[in-house]
């Protein structure tokens, strides 16, 4: 998160235009830069998972629409175990001097704003008396993304694996995802196993997207869940345990079954990743997804898919010292997260629609303890939600992008709630350009804009205090400006 | 919050960076574009036919792209920036000679034959299968991958090889094949056991003088032109252009094919076919009768 500086009033107009006015120069300047004609064959490409390029010397485009993002021939080579099926996939046909490794990382300047936040009155309360009022935070400078030093490919033909260690900003590290896959089970691509933490099977990956700024970086309804609730699960987020999956030999047939244990993907028995983070409980969920894709002629591939995640969270603890130590999560009631997806395309134009409705338990979604009886008004919440994401691919170089987003409480936590208490509104716009075409390493230039409006809830991007605003009515407007250097070796 | 000079600055700073930053990128991206006709390369068809599709050559050029510049190079011939790094290289089509085809040594192959190779791949090389892609985008492909030579333009693709019915698998028939193994000298490149490691093996290369293996049976399933019986009767027929391996159309005859590829199943150790196992029952009983393959031994073999 952030740190903001309150900003007078005076100044909020200037401001807002002083940032416009970098976006738009640098988005003009990416612009000309790449301004050669598209008949041109330039023969440069970039490689998202360098490791697997310098491993088959294919261009980065042949797996990716616009790295990260995977295009069908890039989820075929993925489902197969990050092998092409050429019988030279095992790393015994590798110089033994081959080491499977890349690294991520995102150089930028970006500009967060949130308004309606809970701020002091006076800065520092300097010579007045202390209270609370709603004010606008904003920041901006120089700063770093995360890092990523991924390791994957295959151990052995058919045993395929990915290590991710995966850092924030301040270098603090954890296992984003680490698994072992047992790849084309008695010959047949409909048999793969895969055990470790992973990327739940989602049509529409947030792993392997193309927006990175604090409010575009994120799907909404990948993270969502109603105010109130104790449920801290994300749909993007990677889980943990045994995946059965299966596709047909062109991938246009896909599916999945996990089992997963109750604690959002978090070691240790704990229930996050993030340390200092509670027990989790003895308990699993279920992913189920399914997905299947068309040959559209000359518009192109389009898939369409449902999942379908079944799951359960504890709502009290087992205890030591008089109830203050947190030992085991008990007290398990269930949620569910169903939706549909596509990723249709239309000549140069993607289009990545996706739906989604969940649902908590009572006693999970306004955090009460299962052990005693519901407070007044208290119902199990849900929501409806969803997005769509727009790419069009200029060629395989640039890229522009687009996405709106929206959701909307169905039902709330507590029935005195505000109706549209924590409903959630976004929109995003940007642009890739992959200015070289290199076959060891990739780079791309990233300008974004994001916005989002949340409703009395701390806004998804982290944007802000951390604090949710004075009342439950209050919109939170939390917007964020990027322009970074993506580079991947 | 920022204020305008800052603003100004950063704006500035950007622009300057992305223009130092642009021009050598730029430059060097010139660099390695051969020349401008490479949009139009060598006008031939721009259009491909294959069954009910029909692939163009302009949607095909954005795919080649996208797909296949990094090892066949923007000017078509192989020489993509991965090449170096490839072995077997990467198919120079500004020669229009291709390795799995339909029609005699020497012509130009079908429509079909390109859009099979594409899809297909070429099992223990860095081409895959780009069966993910869309059947119009294959079909695409081929239509740009024939405008980078002339003979496109000039020449017509030749006849497609007529494949007579399998004929029965016998152990006669698998004895016959590997009498022609040893008359047509098959072990001298591929050897004796099949292995792609007979005498004359290390000194092949291809059209471009780069250094090739013979195939080496013992260890894949697949063959670079297919995997069924018709594949392998097409592929010795037909020849494999561009490399060592000729035709043997009019040198055998059908049935003779036949006995030769039932014969060739047989060195398919790793792989499960009834040639095998009728070949395997074969040697336990008479393995002692048999000659072996290479050059001691008498044409007859048995």
């Amino acid at each position: 998160m952030f740190v903001f500086r309150p900003e007078s009033s005076d100044q909020k107009k200037k401001s807002r235009w002083s940032g416009l006015l970098v976006f738009g120069v640098v988005a003009l300047a990416i612009l000309f830069a790449d301004a050669k004609p598209t008949q041109a064959l330039p023969n440069r490409k970039v490689m998202a998972i360098p490791a697997f390029a310098r491993k088959y010397g294919l261009p980065c485009s042949a797996c990716h629409t616009a790295w990260p993002e995977l295009n069908n021939f890039g989820q075929v080579f993925r489902d197969n175990g990050y092998q092409l099926m050429n019988d030279r996939d095992s790393p015994i046909w590798q110089n033994p001097s081959y080491f499977p490794i890349t690294f991520r990382i995102t150089p930028n300047w970006h500009r967060e704003s949130a308004d309606h936040q809970v701020i002091d009155s006076s800065p520092g309360c300097f010579n007045t008396p202390c209270f609370s009022v709603a004010g606008k935070l904003n920041q901006s400078g120089f700063d770093l993304s995360g890092m990523d030093l991924w390791s994957a490919g295959t151990l052995y033909k058919n045993i395929s694996f990915v290590l991710l260690p995966s850092s924030d900003s301040t270098a603090v590290w954890h296992f984003e995802a680490a698994w072992v896959r047992f790849d084309n089970l008695k010959g047949s691509p409909w048999l793969n196993v895969r055990f470790g933490r992973f990327e739940l099977d989602n049509l529409i990956s947030e792993k392997r997207f193309l927006f990175l700024s604090n409010n575009g970086g994120l799907y909404q309804i990948y993270h969502f869940n109603v105010p109130g609730s104790s449920n801290n699960f994300g749909y993007g987020d990677n889980q943990i345990g045994v995946e059965l999956a299966g596709h047909s030999e062109n991938s246009y047939t896909r599916y999945s079954v996990a089992v997963l244990s109750s604690n959002e993907g978090g070691v240790n028995f704990t229930t996050d990743v993030v340390p200092g983070a509670p027990p989790s409980n003895r308990s699993y969920d279920v992913n189920l997804a399914f997905s299947q894709a068309f040959d559209a002629k000359s518009l192109g591939f389009e898939r369409i898919g449902a999942f379908a995640y079944i799951g359960q969270r504890p709502t009290f603890f087992e205890t030591a010292d008089g109830g203050t130590v947190p030992l085991v999560g008990l007290g398990n009631k269930p949620f569910y997260r169903v939706g549909v997806a596509a990723d249709l395309y239309i000549h140069n134009l993607e289009l990545l629609p996706l739906f989604m409705h969940g649902h908590d338990n009572a006693f999970l979604g306004t955090s009460t303890s299962s052990q005693g009886l519901l407070p007044a008004g208290a119902q199990a919440p849900s929501f409806n939600g969803g997005f769509l994401e727009a790419h069009y691919y200029l060629n395989p170089q640039n890229v522009i992008l687009g996405r709106f987003e929206k959701i909307n409480v169905g039902q709330q936590a507590f029935s005195s709630n505000p109706g549209n208490f924590g409903n959630v509104t976004a929109y995003s716009v940007g642009y890739r350009w992959y200015p070289i075409m290199f076959s060891r390493a990739g780079i791309a230039l990233d300008g974004e804009y994001s916005r989002t409006k949340s409703i009395g809830i701390i806004p998804e991007s982290g944007d802000g205090t951390g604090a949710p605003p004075l009342f439950p009515t209050d919109g939170v407007w939390s917007s964020s400006i990027f322009f970074g250097i993506d580079f991947d070796f | 919050m920022i204020s305008g000079k800052f603003a100004a600055t950063i704006a500035l700073g950007s622009i300057a960076l992305l223009t130092l930053c642009a021009g050598p990128l730029r430059a060097q991206s010139h660099v390695d574009t051969p020349d401008p006709s490479l949009g139009t390369p060598s006008v031939a068809s721009e259009e491909s036919h294959i069954g009910g599709l029909t692939g163009h050559a302009a949607s095909g050029k954005v795919l080649y792209r996208r797909y296949c510049i990094g090892c066949h190079g923007p000017a078509g011939d192989g020489e993509g920036m991965n090449a170096q790094w490839i072995d077997p290289k990467p198919r120079d089509f500004t020669q229009a000679i291709f390795k799995c085809r339909s029609t005699p040594t020497g012509t130009l192959p079908t429509d079909q034959d390109l859009y099979n190779a594409i899809t297909r791949g070429f099992v223990t090389t860095n081409m895959p299968q780009w069966r993910p892609l869309t059947q119009q985008q294959r079909a695409d492909l081929v239509a740009f991958i024939k405008t980078w030579s002339p003979r496109w333009s000039k020449e017509k693709s030749g006849d497609v090889l007529v494949i007579p019915a399998e004929t029965p698998v016998t152990i006669e028939s698998i004895l016959h094949g590997r009498e022609l193994f040893q008359k047509l000298e098959c072990w001298k490149c591929h050897g004796p056991a099949g292995h792609g490691d007979g005498p004359s093996a290390a000194t092949l290369t291809d059209s471009k003088d780069n250094p090739i293996r013979p195939y080496n049976f013992s260890v894949g399933t697949r063959f670079k032109c297919g995997e069924t019986n018709q594949d392998i009767y097409k592929i010795f027929m037909t020849g494999v252009d561009g490399t060592p391996m000729p035709s043997f159309h009019d040198v055998i005859q059908p049935n003779d094919a036949w006995d030769l590829v039932h014969f060739l199943r047989t060195l398919q150790v790793t792989l499960p076919t009834k040639e095998g196992d009728l070949w395997r029952g074969y040697v336990a009983t008479h393995g002692k009768d048999l000659k072996p393959i290479g050059p001691d031994s008498a044409a007859g073999a048995q």
